[in-house]
């Protein structure tokens, strides 16, 4: 189901309300007639933070807005709990059974959804310093009028949660960046609010942190399935987090999908620079460099699995994959995703889901020394050998191979 | 240019004589001769309770005060050999009826400004109109408005109080206005993004990070009107003012300094009990 949705939503800065006669009104028609930013703020002194933003976020999935600083990711953010106002177009947020417009909402159920369905991570923790930790993490509470008794239960449920229930009496300035984050998230998750916004959450914290406070974003997320929003301005963090990342650019959304999407099929020269920063490791799956079946060398009933034909593999009457031998002499199959990675010995012939992480099948190769073999539903789909993987890290050219299929 | 500076000298702008004629035309209706007992019954009431009570009995409650508050013995010991070192010098009444006429003016002043502090924060033109207004409360010679607050209010402690007031006031509003507008705006957000109401964002936003500030600004503010004390005695008002104006008329250094140390020795009192006790914990 969908939680959230932009349908067409401007946010601009400065001109008053987008009213007929007001300097925004003018710049509205000046971005229907497809004018720039700059010849914007030139003629009209309005800023366009976001221009024709469409996305839809479906319950339970991470959707990670990315961009460089000024792209208006942050702003698209803030308006779905209208920190930011949307001078035209909606943003449905699901509230039950019925869908709020948080753009055009009154001020009471703007606060409904602030107290009970939104809730908000800040890039720089916004911990309110004369509070203790524990006092922090109950102020969502505590603005919706909750008792203290009432509050102090879930509270130190949620300090437990991210390992904090040690540091309940203390300030915030006692804790370093990583823990005060922890608090900022111990925060959003008390409101058991089901979105959440989060505003480049571990920007501010040093890498080591950061991938730990991923891991445990993750980790959360399996146990909670919320719906999050997330800002981000780097790529890896977006692959890692984001079921579904929409890349923007000088306020318009460029390209929405998956990671792979994105990394395979960049939409233009902008998300394509994002693309070749990135570690292509942590999202390629064995699909994108494998050679598919069809493209398999066949030598009489086996087919070779290597480019030097050594190593060769045979099928079954169902196409599974039945027997393998390296230099004429057999060799055993293991399904490491079946029995588990450590079954997998030097000398065997590894078959696995061409959904596997590519950099998961280098490890494969590593342990066995052969080629890894896929398999879909028992059929064998392709096969990748050492040449494949370099091939495809060596050079663009996986990323245009698979463009053009 | 004889001429100009003829016509400039003979056509006198009667700005005097439009206050004077204010003065005037709103004197005598009763009001504030109303106000002059009211506030006089209540500052001679306040002084005569603390009179009442035995100095040493006093100084004891006030130490031991200062303990629960505080949990400084230190502070609580040096308070009371401070007020013992008064009562020796021979200025205990003195120091009591100033005392009173601080804690009314210094009330009066919070209660007044805190609030306009707070609403000269969230709306920067009530700001930008009170800026010329509090600037010369502060500027202007405390003697000129001493003069019609003598008219309006009669000899005594009340026109000591108003002209206190008018001089100690700009304090506490300014720095309400300080510490509420210099909440930082991620703060601000993450009051509106959990849902804050605009009262709530006042009580447990904005306030709590304003409260050193307005700390600060209690602590100018009684310093201030400490200030007053030689002022507001020469319109009648006693307390420890008098005794440093009888000895500026007869010379007498003795009696001048030893009324001047009991004011410098109160002002280290109010000024300890005022501050904030361990801030640090909680710095941003």
């Amino acid at each position: 189901m969908t939680a959230v949705e932009f349908w067409g939503v401007d946010i601009l800065f400065g001109g008053g309300s987008g009213r007929p006669g007001t300097p925004a009104a003018q710049a509205l028609d000046m971005l229907d007639e497809g004018r720039t930013r700059d010849e914007i703020i030139a003629e009209t002194g309005v800023v366009v933070g976001v221009k024709n933003a469409n996305l839809k976020v479906e319950e339970g999935e991470i959707c990670v807005l990315m961009g460089l600083s000024g792209s208006g990711k942050s702003t698209l953010l803030r308006a779905v709990n209208g920190l930011n106002k949307v001078t035209r177009g909606r943003i449905m947020v699901r509230h039950g059974d019925k869908k709020v417009d948080v753009a055009s909402c009154d001020a009471a159920t703007l606060r409904v959804m602030r107290t009970q369905r939104i809730a908000m991570v800040f890039q720089q923790f916004a911990l309110l310093p004369w509070r203790t930790v524990r006092e922090n993490v109950g102020f969502g509470l505590e603005l919706r009028g909750m008792s203290k008794a009432e509050r102090n239960k879930i509270v130190d449920e949620k300090l437990k949660m991210v390992g904090l229930d040690k540091w309940a009496e203390k300030y915030a300035s006692e804790l370093s960046g990583g823990m005060q984050q922890r608090v900022g998230l111990a925060r959003a998750f008390a409101t058991d609010a089901d979105i959440l916004l989060m505003d480049e959450p571990f920007s501010a914290l040093d890498p080591l942190i950061r991938t730990k406070l991923q891991d445990e974003l993750l980790d959360l997320q399996k146990q909670f399935q919320k719906t999050i929003i997330f800002v981000s301005h780097d790529l890896d963090e977006a692959l890692k987090l984001g079921n579904r990342i929409a890349i923007l650019e000088g306020g318009r959304i460029v390209q929405q999908g998956t990671g792979e999407d994105i990394v395979l099929r960049p939409a233009d020269a902008y998300v394509k620079e994002f693309v070749q920063h990135m570690n292509p490791l942590n999202v390629l799956k064995a699909s994108a460099v494998m050679t598919p079946a069809s493209d398999m060398r066949k030598l009489g009933d086996a087919y070779a699995i290597d480019w030097q034909d050594r190593r060769q593999l045979t099928l079954d009457a169902d196409g599974s994959p039945s027997s393998a031998t390296i230099g004429g002499v057999s060799a055993p199959l293991v399904w490491p995703e079946r029995d588990g990675v450590e079954k997998a010995r030097s000398g065997d012939v590894a078959v696995v889901s061409p959904s596997m992480l590519l950099k998961d099948v280098i490890e494969l190769r590593q342990i066995t020394g052969n080629s890894v073999v896929f398999a879909e539903q028992g059929k064998m789909v392709g096969s990748c050998c050492e040449e494949d993987i370099l091939r495809a890290l060596s050079s663009d050219a996986w990323r245009e191979t698979r463009a053009a299929s | 240019m004889d001429q100009l500076q003829n016509w400039l000298s003979d056509n006198k702008i009667p700005i005097g004589d439009w206050i004077a004629e204010f003065v005037d035309a709103i004197n005598g209706n009763g009001f504030f001769d109303a106000v002059s007992t009211g506030l006089g019954a209540l500052i001679d009431g306040f002084t005569n309770v603390l009179e009442s009570v035995p100095p040493f009995v006093l100084i004891l409650v006030i130490a031991v005060g200062v303990f629960v508050f505080k949990r400084n013995w230190k502070l609580s010991v040096f308070i009371a050999l401070a007020l013992l070192f008064i009562f020796n010098q021979g200025y205990w009444t003195e120091t009591l009826e100033t005392l009173s006429l601080i804690i009314y003016a210094t009330a009066v002043c919070m209660i007044i400004g805190v609030p306009v502090g707070i609403a000269a924060a969230h709306r920067p033109w009530l700001f930008n109109a009170l800026r010329p207004l509090l600037d010369l409360m502060q500027t202007l010679p405390t003697f000129v408005y001493l003069i019609p607050t003598l008219v309006l209010f009669g000899l005594g402690a009340v026109p000591g109080l108003i002209s206190t007031i008018i001089f100690a006031l700009p304090a506490p509003i300014r720095l309400t206005h300080l510490g509420v507008s210099s909440v930082p705006e991620p703060l601000l957000e993450a009051g509106k993004a959990f849902g804050a109401s605009k009262s709530q964002l006042l009580w447990k936003v904005e306030l709590p990070h304003a409260l050193p500030t307005i700390m600060a600004g209690l602590t100018q503010c009684i310093m201030l009107s400490l200030s007053m004390v030689v002022i507001a005695a020469l319109v009648g008002a006693g307390g420890l003012g008098v005794p440093v104006v009888r000895a500026l008329n007869s010379v007498r250094i003795d009696m001048g300094f030893e009324a001047g140390l009991s004011i410098v020795v109160l002002a280290i009192i109010l000024d300890r009990i005022c501050r904030p006790a361990d801030a640090d914990k909680r710095k941003v």
